[in-house]
């Protein structure tokens, strides 16, 4: 190990400090086939990733379907193994952390999934569902359990009055309120928002924004926002990470990213994405990509775009792009980039 | 101005639950011309694709209570079962939200894309897959003979919804339903589906309506919009002009509140406040009064009617047809 960063990891975790810090990140999922079902190939959902996300920030994570932002999320938090690299958290490598030790950090990370209809166990009152990370973690019994749900559902804007009702008597928007009560039942410091607003209704997605927006600042939260709608990642986030194919393409704040994409894939993600102002699109330049998204069981040599990609050389064939620096806090990873 | 198309006439289509009626279409009226992309926007339950259905008399189990669809003068919601499959195949074609279940597992692609040209024309079985395979070829699918020959699960969910489209289009019909087109696909596959309908638009000049519940697809896509809630038309006009000068609150606030790719600066967004509407239990008068931040006495007792609002617009609103302007802090 080098010697600087030795020392780094002997040094006491700051505030300053990346909250997470992931390293060559790999999750890859065995696929078996045959009679035997032996493992064949591997889906290499996330194939080497590298992440810092600070404490207090919003970091959106974009991408199509498949991409493995949501294995992404997932591994970070260690709901998921990873297959090599590592994940540090608070500067503690959390990488191989079992028992004890895990449940100890998991008190400080929770998550917010995309499904309210299938994130909840229909046969537990709202309280039970609410109450449950309080029981595990032993945070809360008796009054003080009962008093601390109740205080959660006001806070995500539920009546407290609904504790012993059950999810089915509720519409989506107020089902992804309960799974965010739930998520805040620990008090945690990261929370892992996985599509939290694609199963909602347009005119309830902005509700459930604001709150997430209103409960970051008043808990000091920080987030990674998982979303395929672009338009919305940027809204919440201070900076956007943009993947594809188990890899991270760009990272910038979302305002730069917007006004000047260096990677063709974020490019074109952007033209994709309608605004819904008719003058706007009528005059807009798009750049529709062909094809379709490579298979993540053998993804393509060098970058992964290139079988897409409008600018590919033969070099991109050759050789992978490592994610550089396009100015402050602006990374690309792309040898033909856009100006 | 030519006769319309297709034309909607006070359609009400109800579904009988134990719990109650469900009046999803409750008296939509609408125009489609030769040639034109018409959108309907509306979320869950505003009853855009229950309009769609009903066109098609495929709203079964719900039951077309009132109303006329007009298609070259003759009633659709009057026509015989087996007249309507003609219909159905050939003038007015079809396209869903989930390529993934539209399509039959078990037959070949290129079979399903020529049935409409066997059922329909009486083509025989090697003439159909020809010109299923060109159709293929023409939606953008590559080696179109070989993939005629592969079954839907082999197909990617972007192909497999050109395969529909291209299903839709062998018979050269007049109007294309498309019904959440896009929705289950991603976005750089969206703009390629997008990019081909404007496509048959063009080249094929069929008349389209275009089922959205995302305000930035009919922006982009369609001349005219109509704007559903509860059942109900509650605006209509130019996309330019409704995108422009929202004359109901609704279209007002759902414009408002959503995050904007080009926005500049970062500002809480506006949300609609409350509650989608229960459609068993309608508020009384317009049903978008609890939520509206404009109401007046009037809109909680009488239900407002589409009525003309500036130049080019139909709002169904007391408050802007009283002229009142939509503004907000």
């Amino acid at each position: 190990m080098p010697k600087a960063e030795a020392v780094q990891l002997k040094r006491a975790w700051t505030t300053s400090d990346p909250l997470v810090s992931v390293r060559g990140l790999k999750t890859w999922f065995p696929v078996a086939s045959g009679v035997l079902q032996r493992t064949t190939a591997h889906v290499h959902a996330v194939d080497g990733v590298d992440l810092d996300i600070k404490k207090g920030e919003t970091l959106g994570l974009v991408g199509e379907s498949g991409c493995g932002k949501s294995t992404l999320g997932r591994t970070i938090i260690r709901l998921l193994d990873p297959t090599a690299g590592t994940i540090q958290f608070k500067g503690e490598d959390i990488t191989h952390q079992r028992g004890a030790a895990l449940r100890a950090h998991r008190r400080d990370m929770a998550m917010i999934f995309q499904d309210p209809y299938a994130s909840l166990d229909p046969r537990q009152t709202v309280g039970d569902i609410v109450g449950e990370p309080l029981d595990i973690h032993r945070l809360a019994s008796g009054p003080a359990r009962r008093e601390r749900i109740r205080d959660l559902l006001d806070v995500v804007g539920l009546n407290p009055g609904f504790v012993d009702r059950y999810p089915h008597e509720f519409s989506g928007g107020q089902r992804q309120r309960i799974g965010i009560a739930r998520a805040l039942a620990v008090d945690p410091t990261f929370i892992v928002c996985d599509e939290p607003i694609s199963a909602l209704d347009v005119s309830i997605q902005a509700q459930i924004i604001n709150l997430l927006e209103k409960l970051q600042s008043k808990f000091d939260l920080t987030y990674l926002f998982i979303a395929h709608d672009l338009s919305v990642v940027k809204h919440i986030s201070n900076r956007v990470a943009v993947m594809y194919l188990g890899k991270i393409m760009e990272i910038a704040p979302g305002q730069q990213l917007y006004r000047r994409p260096r990677h063709p894939y974020t490019g074109s993600l952007l033209s994709a994405i309608p605004i819904p102002d008719p003058l706007i699109e009528r005059a807009r330049e798009r750049m529709i990509l062909q094809g379709d998204v490579a298979s993540p069981v053998n993804p393509p040599s060098g970058c992964r775009f290139r079988t897409r990609c409008p600018r590919a050389q033969p070099h991109c064939a050759e050789e992978e792009p490592p994610l550089e620096g396009f100015g402050a806090e602006h990374l690309a990873a792309c040898f033909y980039p856009l100006d | 101005m030519a006769a319309p198309l297709l034309e909607l006439h006070d359609l009400k289509t109800q579904f009988f639950t134990p719990e109650g009626v469900v009046k999803a279409v409750d008296g939509v009226s609408l125009e489609l011309h030769a040639g034109e992309t018409l959108g309907i926007v509306g979320e869950s339950g505003s009853g855009k694709s229950v309009t769609a259905l009903s066109v098609m008399r495929l709203q079964r189990p719900g039951k077309i209570v009132g109303g006329e669809v007009r298609f070259k003068g003759r009633d659709l919601t009057k026509l015989s079962e087996v007249e309507m499959r003609e219909i159905r195949g050939q003038e007015i074609a079809m396209i869903f939200q989930d390529p993934m279940t539209s399509l039959n597992p078990v037959f070949r692609t290129g079979w399903q894309v020529g049935e409409p040209v066997r059922l329909h024309q009486g083509w025989d079985k090697a003439r159909a897959l020809g010109v299923a395979v060109s159709m293929l070829n023409r939606v953008g699918i590559p080696a179109p003979e070989k993939r005629a020959r592969d079954y839907p699960h082999q197909f990617s969910g972007g192909m497999r919804q050109r395969a529909m489209i291209a299903m839709g289009l062998t018979t050269t019909p007049k109007v294309l339903i498309a019904d959440e087109p896009t929705t289950a696909l991603d976005v750089t596959i969206q703009a390629q589906i997008l990019d081909l309908l404007r496509q048959v638009n063009r080249e094929f000049g069929t008349a389209t309506i275009l089922i959205t519940h995302n305000l930035g697809v009919v922006a982009g896509m369609c001349e005219r919009v109509m704007v559903m809630y509860a059942g109900r038309i509650v605006e209509s006009g130019p996309t330019v002009d409704v995108f422009a000068h929202p004359k109901h609150p609704y279209t007002w606030s759902l414009l408002r509140s959503i995050p904007r790719l080009d926005e500049e600066r970062h500002e809480p967004l506006k949300p609609i406040e409350g509650l989608p509407p229960d459609l068993i239990n309608l508020p009384s008068g317009c049903a978008f009064h609890p939520r509206c931040s404009f109401k007046m006495e009037r809109c909680s007792r009488d239900v407002p009617t589409l009525t003309r609002v500036g130049d080019t617009q139909l709002a169904a609103c007391w408050v802007t047809q009283s002229g009142v302007e939509l503004k907000g802090a």
